[in-house]
């Protein structure tokens, strides 16, 4: 429902109010963020010695810095996103499977998956398993996201006409097979925007190795605003504004990306050229005719009794 | 499982706070998001505007980077807080965001035409946010606002590692204390945490199915 309904379209009255209204509520919001900003540079947030650690390159690519630290979350995140990915076709497989006993216990362990906080996971891989702190991380992500990237792939799969499942199986194919080539890529096509916005979340969560202790971009900045506070003033504040631009920009950029992906994903498919460029002909129906489409100079083995032009033998 | 039953007491505080810290802040957080769905849709172009950036903004920030604020920046600036009430702020700036776009998402879904139809019986915005489109919203609002506190949940303990004493630093002091235990403590906990999420998100399924029919 776009906003235009809930009212009408203002007449010039009502552009004046709602102008008057807009320009009171932005001088509001601005004398809040002047007293906020006064207060903070009576703090000394704005004083030059707040920002001048910024340009020092030792910051950004010392070995400790933050971009290895972005490196570092970048690489958690790619990694785990790959595993989570691969995990949930696993699990929405098994989800699927006409045997209960596969079928029930993968439903309560993806119970159980979802269910909990991902640090519980991280805490209990890394002290358990004791892989270290980043590959705590990486696996905990791989687990829970798996978990939920599986489950919206069977909801997927389950908005799918009958049909498809059905002639899947008549044609010949096992089961399987069935999921694998005609399912699967239809429900991962409808999910994909639930599943792109999953990878933001799971980015996002990245950041929790903060507290495991593996060494992502805000335990970096942390260390470093320990490290450059011995040398004056307190840099914990502009540390923090550097980190969360970095966020939003990588964050926004790809919410971005997965709604310009979901609007193209609404929008109905067109007929038109196949995806190497080639015109849409006429499905071939035996095997060889496919034969000889693919190789037109063969030599068609042809079946004794069917006849070959010109009464062979 | 043994360790947890010697430490009962222990593992009704974490319980506690976990639940407690949900009930506050979903009992803050939620007003503020019905507050920002409705600066959403609302005439005002700064109310819309002012809406969407804390949106964005919050969504797209991590959750612990919030925290990092509360806990670690704010005490520098000489803006000493208390764990807990910083947990509850971070929280519920976090939460917040959430909620506004589980509502939001709710009255989108009220069809077209009963706002049209309210229009042309002469109410005005308000009323026909009050009287017609709320109401009818609500019904599709709540499941996803549950989702939204089954997050809430899971994000509680987040507050672990800013000084807060939530469930997960049950299991992790736990299996500290007793280190041939471990696995079971860690199953323990997230049972707990199960006991919690499982029930709402059969709420919401419950919800989902009864009030579908309906519509």
């Amino acid at each position: 429902m776009s906003g235009s309904v809930l009212f009408d379209a203002p007449g010039p009255s009502a552009i004046r109010r709602s102008r008057i209204l807009s320009v009171v509520f932005a001088v509001v919001a601005v004398v809040a963020l002047a007293l906020a900003a006064y207060q903070l540079w009576l703090g000394g947030a704005f004083y030059q010695d707040r920002w001048d650690i910024f340009q020092d390159p030792q910051l950004w690519f010392g070995a400790r810095g933050l971009m290895v630290g972005l490196g570092t979350t970048l690489s958690i995140a790619g990694i785990a996103a790959v595993g989570a990915i691969i995990l949930g076709v696993v699990f929405s497989i098994m989800r699927n499977a006409t045997k209960a006993w596969v079928r029930v216990p993968t439903t309560i362990v993806l119970e159980f998956f979802r269910g909990m906080p991902v640090l519980l996971m991280m805490l209990f891989i890394l002290i358990v398993f004791s892989t270290g702190a980043y590959w705590a991380v990486v696996w905990a992500l791989v687990v829970y996201n798996g978990a939920i990237i599986g489950e919206a792939l069977r909801a997927g799969m389950k908005s799918l006409p009958k049909g498809q499942r059905e002639s899947g199986l008549a044609i010949g194919l096992t089961p399987l097979r069935t999921t694998l080539e005609i399912e699967l890529p239809q429900a991962f096509r409808i999910m994909l925007p639930i599943i792109l916005a999953q990878l933001i979340v799971l980015l996002k969560d990245t950041s929790l190795g903060y507290i495991v202790g593996s060494p992502e971009i805000i335990r970096i900045g942390r260390q470093l605003v320990d490290f450059y506070d011995r040398q004056g003033g307190p840099y914990a504040l502009s540390m923090f504004f550097v980190m969360l631009a970095i966020f939003l920009a990588i964050n926004l950029s790809l919410s971005a990306l997965v709604r310009l992906l979901a609007r193209r994903m609404q929008r109905p498919r067109r007929g038109g050229p196949n995806l190497d460029g080639t015109k849409t002909e006429a499905i071939p129906v035996s095997t060889q005719m496919l034969r000889e489409i693919k190789d037109p100079q063969a030599e068609v083995t042809r079946l004794p009794g069917a006849g070959m032009p010109g009464g062979g033998g | 499982m043994q360790a947890i039953l010697e430490n009962w007491p222990l593992w009704l505080q974490g319980m506690g706070a976990t639940l407690l810290l949900t009930a506050v802040v979903t009992l803050i957080g939620l007003p503020i998001g019905i507050l920002l769905a409705g600066m959403r849709v609302s005439p005002v172009a700064a109310l819309r505007v002012v809406a969407a950036v804390w949106t964005e903004v919050a969504r797209n920030t991590p959750l612990t980077l919030v925290f990092f604020f509360t806990a670690f920046v704010l005490p520098k600036l000489g803006i000493v807080l208390d764990f807990t009430l910083g947990a509850v702020i971070a929280l519920t700036y976090y939460t917040s965001a959430f909620f506004g776009e589980a509502v939001r998402s709710g009255i989108n879904s009220v069809p077209m035409g009963q706002a049209e139809a309210s229009r042309s019986i002469g109410l005005g915005f308000g009323q026909t946010m009050s009287l017609v489109v709320l109401p009818q919203a609500f019904r599709s609002v709540l499941p996803p606002v549950i989702n939204v506190v089954i997050a809430l949940v899971k994000n509680t303990s987040v507050a672990m590692g800013f000084f807060v004493f939530v469930l997960v630093s049950v299991a992790q002091r736990l299996s500290n204390q007793y280190g041939d235990q471990s696995l079971q403590i860690f199953v323990g906990i997230a049972l707990s945490y199960l006991i919690i999420t499982v029930p709402l998100g059969q709420l919401v399924d419950a919800l989902e199915r009864k009030w579908s029919v309906q519509r």
